[in-house]
């Protein structure tokens, strides 16, 4: 076991958040089309405020701390967080778009000692990128600050979000990292917004783009591995808990809401009115988080995938029930293993049930001697 | 024996997780725990004290160690922490560093 994972196996059995997850705004100067945010600001937490949730996540033990927006430099006390944030010795990742980040900006993060900036790059070429995020010259901008931070010594992860939109870019994308002398993830999630607008999925990409990036040596190692069919579920498995959200991690808003995660918008408890070990400790909300076991699921239990799936208990949350499946990482199952999941199988015996009731609807002439209506399949047929 | 003054780099991350001092460089990404006598030099480490000093009134005096083993043991300590920068060493004492690193 590496040292990192004694301390998160240490951190979980001490019940300790080792990981928070911060955006210090909501506001941005670029508006991403799958944006999940509302940009206006609504009652930010002032410099103090924060300055005070940093001392209090520094003695509940929190080591890992990322600093995310909104665009973190919307902010003009942004240095001044990070900088009380490096005194309290957290280890600090910011994530940006950079547009902001000039050699100036790029210096003052180096000399802080923020250990990681993750910058969100959609495609390689303008037009795409800057369609995306809807800022003329944006990629340009993003691209200059990636040198700035890289000719600091600082690392530098490109974030490549895949949609519909710029999947055909992928390859250029990493190719640009290459060149940049980056670090590159891809990620193909997008979330409904924070209104519950779902509108945004529909730029998902679709299953068969999935399947391809999931059988891409170059991002997934060994294939054949990668690929394989889930073993069968041991009890270690049934007993195992979905993720670290609620347990080792958490998420607070800019308005001081704590969250599970930031993908998991269930509100547990806000640091303005309460303190925030009361919250990480005595919440309802997450100590519901916290009991989720995968014996307890209804439907993943049953899966096949039930030990090797991407299950997040946020996405399955926005869905309607934290343990209920998450479709996308279902789908992300059955792409990479070609195998069904249960939910997938369960949907799709209801919906070929489906048809049959719509196609009764539609015909004048249905028996009445008590025979069952033809199938729905062989009546499609037939038409 | 040359005297060494240590003081904590800004360049690192570091919490006190069940009785380990955890810390990060964040220069190159190493890891280390600290054990509970490695802990107390670190925590010791204000660029003031000499090296001595913090053997004898934290080592030997609240671990109950001999003097000799406990110094070989922390120069071991210091010269692996030094190398990733997560240390400073000095023969002299050293300046408190711009971040004022606060140990929790």
């Amino acid at each position: 076991m590496s040292l990192l994972a004694e301390m998160n196996q240490k951190a979980l059995n001490l019940g300790l958040p080792l990981s928070v997850h911060l955006d210090v705004t909501y506001r941005c100067n670029e508006r991403c089309m799958h944006c999940y945010l509302d940009h206006d600001d609504h009652g930010e937490m002032t410099t103090a405020e924060i300055f005070d949730v940093l001392a209090q996540l520094a003695d509940a033990g929190v080591f890992f701390l990322t600093l995310s927006g909104g665009e973190v430099l919307m902010r003009r006390d942004f240095f001044e967080i990070v900088e009380r944030a490096r005194q309290l010795l957290f280890n600090v990742k910011v994530k940006t778009n950079g547009v902001m980040i000039h050699e100036k900006e790029a210096a003052r993060l180096r000399e802080l000692g923020v250990e990681q900036v993750q910058i969100s790059v959609y495609s390689h070429r303008p037009e795409v990128h800057d369609a995306i995020t809807k800022l003329p010259g944006s990629l340009k901008r993003t691209i200059r600050a990636i040198r700035f931070l890289k000719s600091q010594g600082l690392k530098v992860n490109l974030a490549n979000v895949l949609m519909a939109s710029n999947f055909s870019d992928q390859q250029g994308v990493i190719a640009l990292a290459k060149e940049l002398g980056v670090a590159y993830t891809l990620d193909p999630t997008i979330t409904p917004r924070m209104d519950g607008d779902t509108s945004i999925l529909s730029l998902r990409i679709p299953g068969s783009d999935l399947k391809q990036i999931f059988h891409n040596e170059e991002l997934v190692g060994d294939v054949e591995e990668f690929c394989a069919p889930p073993p069968a579920p041991g009890e270690d498995v049934m007993e195992g808990i979905p993720c670290s959200a609620g347990h080792t991690a958490c998420y607070i808003s800019p308005y001081g809401d704590v969250f599970p995660c930031v993908q998991f918008p269930l509100p547990s408890g806000n640091v303005r009115r309460q303190k925030f070990l009361d919250i990480w400790r005595d919440s309802r909300q997450l100590k519901e988080v916290r009991s989720i076991r995968a014996r307890d699921l209804p439907t993943c239990s049953t899966c096949a995938h039930v030990g090797t799936c991407t299950r997040c208990p946020g996405l399955a949350y926005m869905e309607g029930n934290m343990r209920g499946p998450s479709t996308a990482d279902c789908e992300k199952s059955f792409e990479r293993t070609g195998i069904p999941s249960a939910n997938m199988l369960r949907r799709s015996r209801s919906a070929s049930t489906g048809p049959l009731i719509q196609i009764q609807s539609l015909v004048p002439s249905l028996p009445t001697n008590g025979q069952l209506p033809v199938p729905a399949e062989d009546s499609f047929l037939s038409a | 024996m040359a005297e060494k003054y240590i003081a904590r780099s800004a360049a690192i991350a570091a919490r006190m997780i069940g009785g380990e001092m955890m810390v990060m460089s964040t220069a190159d990404s190493t890891f280390f725990t600290l054990n509970e006598v490695a802990s107390a030099i670190w925590q010791a480490a204000d660029g003031r004290t000499p090296l001595s000093e913090i053997v004898a009134d934290k080592i030997c005096e609240e671990f109950d160690v001999d003097q000799e083993q406990a110094r070989r043991g922390a120069d071991r300590f210091v010269d692996e922490l030094s190398q990733h920068g997560i240390l400073l060493v000095s023969d002299r004492p050293l300046m408190d560093s711009s971040l004022s690193p606060e140990s929790r």
